[in-house]
């Protein structure tokens, strides 16, 4: 069925669709119509679902953590400071390999105070063990819902489903909503690892000290260090479980294709635009432009985040004579996440592209085409490496 | 690949006395039941076991006298709040200590 709805309303579709079982989240711009939207389901009888109305975002993750634990398909959303009153609750949940989905509606962080799009919260929580998928458009919304359920549930991991605030989750697009009956055939019923059973009773991530020792059975119990490398392991391992998901989502849908990056127009072009959400479609335009001036010239959106799908980067830079990532955050008195990443990636390659880090757009300051057309115009003339500073595009009144 | 290949090691363990190692050593006051005021005791009746429900690390048996092992019992002082006839008192360890060192003098 075609829809012409917002971003968050495909969120919330999708997680109806996905049939989670518990949601409990607290209002925050600009994730808020997405929440609302959900109560409205509940409420109506469209979706079989507990929906928990809590006082904060910690509380919110803390009830996604206790649902889930209890063996309950757990869902929440929250964007900026609202994720960040999460942050003790996110650890826990990837330390406790619980399979919640959550949508992070991109805004950027106060203070000063601001309710408009950056990047900044999300990418801030890349260590935390969550996996991450980045979403583009309408489309990628929902479909990124129904597959982060399975990805998080398979692996014991939790997912990350990240739009851009206002520019994606408020904006109007249209989109396929996919059938519920081939949603039912795609997703399994959630059958969890580990769950509390009141007739099994066990103890779960209590203090556990440094190293290991044995149980009260006298079997050795893993130490905090096993707990966490098997957690690192089992995130590189997710990439392939992405890649199996994402091929089995092209059979049913005929949508896919590009679990980990998105490449347009970059397999014969000399220098590739790197960017994360949205701001990787703006570019199309830009490099549509640049084409018809005889630039060869691509860009290439990265749709998985955590784990880092350095190999399919490497594939997909190395050779390349640039590569200007652009991005909306900022580890500040250093790089772009992004970049200091992409390029870490590329250390091992013997044929480094040169590489440019632009800051953009925080706090939603305005992109315009114009300014981007000329800035890779620029950057492709003179496809030199500038060192490692971010150059900031669009300041207007400097120190 | 299959499900089953992830989140093999959790921390995951059954509950029972040692689970979280000789916690008897973090014990500053210790719990000690007054037989003649603990009502299974006094009346031999299995009754009441607050103790035994209570105690969050299942160190107090469910027997008449109820008994507490003090290998494990942390010493948190919760089936002393819970008892309904105040038959438990929370005793300083180091009291305990004298006792033992007088003995050895
Ligand atoms: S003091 Fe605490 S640990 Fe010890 S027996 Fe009483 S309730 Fe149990
Ligand atoms: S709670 Fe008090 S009265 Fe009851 S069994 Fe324990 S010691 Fe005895």
């Amino acid at each position: 069925m075609h829809m012409i709805e917002s971003g968050n309303v495909a969120a919330a579709t999708g997680v109806k669709l996905a049939r989670a079982g518990v949601i409990a989240a607290y209002p925050i711009t600009p994730q808020t119509p997405l929440t609302e939207k959900l109560s409205e389901f509940v409420a109506s009888g469209q979706m079989e679902a507990e929906y928990i109305p809590v006082e904060s975002e910690h509380s919110a993750m803390a009830v996604c953590i206790a649902a889930s634990s209890a063996g309950a398909r757990a869902f929440t959303a929250t964007s900026a400071n609202g994720l960040l009153y999460m942050n003790e609750q996110l650890h826990w949940a990837a330390g406790a390999r619980l399979p919640i989905v959550m949508c992070v509606a991109n805004r950027g962080i106060g203070a000063p105070w601001t309710v408009w799009n950056d990047q900044q919260d999300s990418m801030s929580q890349r260590d935390g063990g969550w996996i991450q998928l980045y979403a583009n458009d309408h489309q990628q919304i929902i479909d990124s819902v129904i597959k982060a359920f399975y990805l998080a549930e398979f692996v014991s991991i939790p997912v990350m489903v990240c739009y851009d605030g206002y520019l994606l989750s408020h904006t109007y697009m249209p989109f396929e909503q996919p059938d519920q009956t081939l949603v039912d055939g795609f997703l399994p019923d959630f059958k969890p690892k580990n769950a509390l059973d009141p007739e099994n009773p066990s103890n779960f991530n209590t203090v556990t000290l440094p190293d290991v020792r044995p149980d009260i059975h006298g079997n050795i119990a893993p130490g905090y260090m096993e707990i966490r490398h098997c957690l690192h392991q089992d995130m590189r391992k997710a990439m392939m479980v992405l890649e199996e998901i994402d091929m089995k989502f092209q059979e049913t849908f005929g949508r896919g294709g590009h679990p980990f990056v998105e490449p347009y127009l970059c397999d014969d072009a000399d220098h590739v635009v790197v960017s994360v959400g949205s701001l990787s479609y703006h570019f199309r335009d830009v490099i549509d432009l640049l084409r018809k001036e005889g630039v060869k010239v691509g860009v290439m959106g990265i749709q998985l985040y955590r784990p880092f799908p350095d190999k399919a980067i490497v594939d997909a830079l190395q050779g390349k004579s640039s590569v200007f990532v652009f991005e909306k955050a900022l580890s500040y008195g250093n790089q772009g996440p992004l970049y200091a990443d992409i390029k870490a990636a590329l250390y091992p390659c013997d044929n480094k592209p040169a590489m440019h880090n632009y800051i953009l757009g925080l706090g939603g300051r305005e992109i315009k085409t114009a300014q981007l057309l000329e800035t890779v115009r620029t950057a492709c003339s003179k496809p030199k490496w500038l060192g490692d500073t971010p150059i900031w595009l669009g300041l207007k009144c400097q120190e | 690949m299959k499900q089953d290949d992830f989140s093999t090691l959790i921390s995951r363990s059954d509950p029972g006395p040692g689970d979280g190692g000789r916690t008897g050593s973090w014990r500053v006051l210790r719990p000690v039941i007054d037989l003649g005021a603990c009502i299974p005791s006094k009346t031999n009746k299995r009754a009441c076991f607050n103790c035994w429900f209570y105690c969050p690390d299942g160190v107090v048996s469910k027997t008449i006298p109820p008994v507490i092992d003090y290998e494990y019992c942390k010493g948190c002082g919760i089936c002393a709040e819970e008892c309904p006839a105040g038959a438990i008192s929370m005793i300083e360890e180091a009291h305990f200590m004298e006792e033992k060192n007088d003995e050895c003098i």
